[in-house]
């Protein structure tokens, strides 16, 4: 399955999601896998806990003058010779690609992978503009390959079998192949290589941009990123605003958790630093150096329920524990981002109405809070979300009658009692046992798999008197 | 020490389908010494509301229970999640100042049973109602909410007449999640049955959670696959309730 239709409700989406065998195969070893292996990291590195905190502190006092570290970064990024663009929406970002793309008459981009660009949807652009966008990272590379979008933040592909990547690369490539990882990388290695020299343009994203040395790093496991930021002659880095850390210092402390809770690693294999553009008598590194700063509704949140949400790292580790994406995966979503932090940030994107399904796509259960090195309290921010929906009258009207009257019974107690009486006697024709297998309406989305408790014989108010008279005197 | 004093917030389900519950809780508090009230016209917490985004109306219940605990010297409740939203949610919910310091008093007072158990009263050896092998599940509000994964622990694993097993996976959730369970009754249930799995892997009679709303998610599975395995509240295992 690709991306999903947004037509389609997400309920069904999700459906059809957990009707599909490989993808249930994908994701339940790749999710049991990164939660072994983040707990592991963890396990073993006591400081952790500690370090998780001042992360928090470090993104909060951040953004708190994100202002005047992002001024502090474009003028050492410009200083560095450098060039930095503001573009406050994903079409203007595009447009500013584009023109970087077309001065440097470029035909092919290579690229390394990043939320950002896909985000601003600038593969398709580039295509349209004539010049071919090739992703570098594995997951990147196979998705492409399949015609699909990322999944999983840090895992584009993983919703496929390596199986079914086997099958996929016969059919692209024409090659038979074992359904070995190892085989399938040094392939797509052997594809990827002359792609680096042909290319005219690297495009990355950045995890990091340190102000107060205009540095921009990025976190990666394949050493592609590397290749990227220097072989072709321009390099174009994608960032959101809220990536800006004050210092190396600070920087060092994101560093130490980054990789524990994304896949368990101390560090990934790669941290790459960019420092501007190839200075003279340096023998490595891009004539031009262009950093594209992207607000895209983020600036906004600064003041807004979503604000914590601008803490996020892009570890996944919410994804990877979160039992909602443990059954459907990225696709269903319909988003650019998955996963419970996935649904903040769609809301942030594209506002409010557009999440009025995913909002409830959640049991509230906090493994996502839980798991996020800097502690993002993803399910209150979820449940504003719900607030928000319902107080804007996104919510389905019958919905908001359904809750409204039920508030209403639960603050008059004499119809909450005479309520649970109309409901015993209403049950009679389903009860067996003291349950019930099976009831009309939307009560059957409870009872097509499970019993429901049927109404007690005496609820505890009704039992209350007598159970007051055995009171020791 | 003179006898604690406990108010029992029943809580909706504890109420409706769930009364042995708090007949069990009421006659185990009082063996242990206390008295124990229940202040009528309690409904329920509000957090059904509340996380559906209606706060309004969820405000308007938390005033109500606020006015009623008020005079409660330690208010003891049967479901981690419930107890979560007195101790976490009302207080923010509050806007008069009266109301939000009572709440406030209310949230120092208000107790999950197994913390009230182990923390408060200081009872770990408690004899089991059954015998044979028990697990438990770590309910979300009262793992991640209240951070409560020792006392419910402590006391089954003291527990005289059973033997105590690990449920693999036990902070995970089952798939309850309130509303949750009926907006996207599919996702909920694929979470349940891999949750019963292991459940049933672990060749437990007795499968212990401490909340209404797991008990209701994981028990009504159970049922349906006609399993061997009951889900139990807490409380239930444990004699001198015998509801
Ligand atoms: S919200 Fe937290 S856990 Fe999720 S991707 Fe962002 S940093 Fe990682």
């Amino acid at each position: 399955m690709s991306q999903a239709d947004l037509s389609v409700p997400f309920r069904q989406r999700a459906g059809s999601a957990m009707k599909d065998a490989f993808l249930q195969e994908a994701l339940t070893i790749a999710t049991t896998k990164f939660i072994g292996l983040r707990r592991e990291a963890f396990g073993d590195f006591p400081e952790g806990e500690k370090l998780r905190d001042v992360a928090r502190e470090i993104k909060e006092a951040t953004l708190q003058h994100l202002d005047r570290y992002l001024e502090q970064l474009i003028d050492n990024v410009e200083r560095l010779g450098g060039k930095v663009h503001f573009a406050s929406t994903a079409a203007e970002a595009r447009g500013v690609i584009l023109e970087i793309g077309r001065r440097a008459g470029a035909r092919m981009a290579v690229k390394s992978k990043s939320m950002a660009t896909e985000e601003i949807h600038l593969n398709e652009a580039l295509e349209q503009a004539g010049i071919t966008p090739v992703e570098t990272d594995l997951g990147e590379y196979i998705i492409q390959l399949a015609h699909e979008r990322p999944s999983h933040i840090i895992a584009p592909a993983i919703h496929k079998t390596k199986g079914q990547v086997a099958d996929l690369f016969a059919k692209e490539l024409r090659r038979t192949v074992a359904a070995d990882p190892e085989v399938l990388t040094k392939i797509a290695r052997g594809e990827l290589r002359e792609k680096f020299l042909q290319a005219d343009l690297g495009i990355t994203g950045a995890n990091f941009a340190i102000a107060d040395t205009g540095t921009i790093v990025l976190v990666t496991n394949e050493g592609n990123g590397r290749m990227v930021t220097s072989l072709p002659r321009v390099h174009v880095a994608v960032m959101g605003v809220e990536k800006v850390v004050p210092s190396m210092t600070d920087l060092m402390v994101f560093l130490a958790i980054l990789a524990k809770s994304a896949t368990g690693q101390k560090l990934s294999v790669y941290t790459t630093f960019v420092q501007g553009p190839r200075r003279a008598g340096e023998l490595e590194g891009p004539e031009e150096l262009h950093l594209v700063l992207l607000d895209n509704g983020r600036i906004n949140q600064l003041a807004g329920p979503l604000r914590e949400a601008l803490y996020c790292l892009r570890c996944g580790a919410c994804l990877n524990v979160c039992p909602v994406y443990r059954q459907i995966g990225g696709h269903a979503y319909g988003h650019t981002y998955p996963g419970p932090i996935g649904i903040l940030l769609t809301a942030m994107l594209s506002g409010p109405a557009s999440v009025k399904e995913l909002a409830h796509a959640s049991s509230l259960c906090g493994a996502c809070a839980e798991a996020c090195p800097v502690r993002i309290d993803i399910p209150r921010m979820l449940i504003e979300l719900r607030r928000e929906v319902d107080e804007t009258k996104i919510a389905p009207r019958t919905e908001r009658a359904v809750f409204k009257a039920f508030g209403r019974l639960l603050t008059r107690p004499v119809l909450y009692r005479l309520a649970a009486r109309i409901a015993r006697l209403l049950q009679r024709p389903f009860v067996r046992d003291g349950a019930i297998r099976s009831l009309p309406l939307f009560f059957g989305d409870w009872t097509r798999t499970r019993d429901l408790p049927a109404v007690a014989p005496r609820t505890f108010h009704e039992r209350w008197k007598e159970l007051a008279r055995e009171a020791p005197p | 020490m003179t006898a604690p004093r406990v108010a029992l917030m029943v809580t909706c389900l504890g109420d409706v389908f769930f009364p042995e519950v708090g007949v069990s809780i009421v006659r185990l508090l009082r063996r242990l010494g206390a008295t124990v009230e229940f202040p009528p016209g309690q409904t329920c917490c509000g957090l059904p509301l509340f996380n559906s985004g209606y706060h309004t109306e969820a405000r308007a219940v938390a005033a109500r229970t606020v006015a009623l605990f008020r005079d409660a010297d330690n208010v003891v409740v049967p479901s981690g999640s419930c107890a979560w939203m007195v101790k976490h949610e009302y207080p923010g919910l509050m806007q008069d100042p009266a109301l939000k310091k009572d709440a406030l008093r209310l949230a120092g007072r208000t107790y999950e049973l197994s913390q009230f158990l182990v923390k408060v009263l200081g009872r770990r050896g408690f004899r089991a109602t059954v015998g044979g092998r028990v697990t438990y599940h770590d309910s979300c509000h009262l793992l991640r909410g209240l951070h409560e994964a020792e006392s419910p622990r402590e006391i089954l694993r003291n527990l005289e007449g059973v033997e105590f097993v690990e449920l693999p996976g036990a902070d995970e959730c089952c798939g309850f999640g309130g509303s949750f369970a009926v907006r996207l009754p599919e996702v909920s249930s694929q979470i349940l049955a891999k949750k019963l799995e292991n459940v049933e892997a672990t060749g437990a009679a007795c499968l212990v959670a401490c909340d209404a709303g797991c008990l209701m998610q994981m028990g009504g599975g159970l049922r349906r696959r006609r399993s061997r395995v009951r889900a139990v509240h807490l409380a239930e295992l444990l004699d001198g309730g015998g509801a």
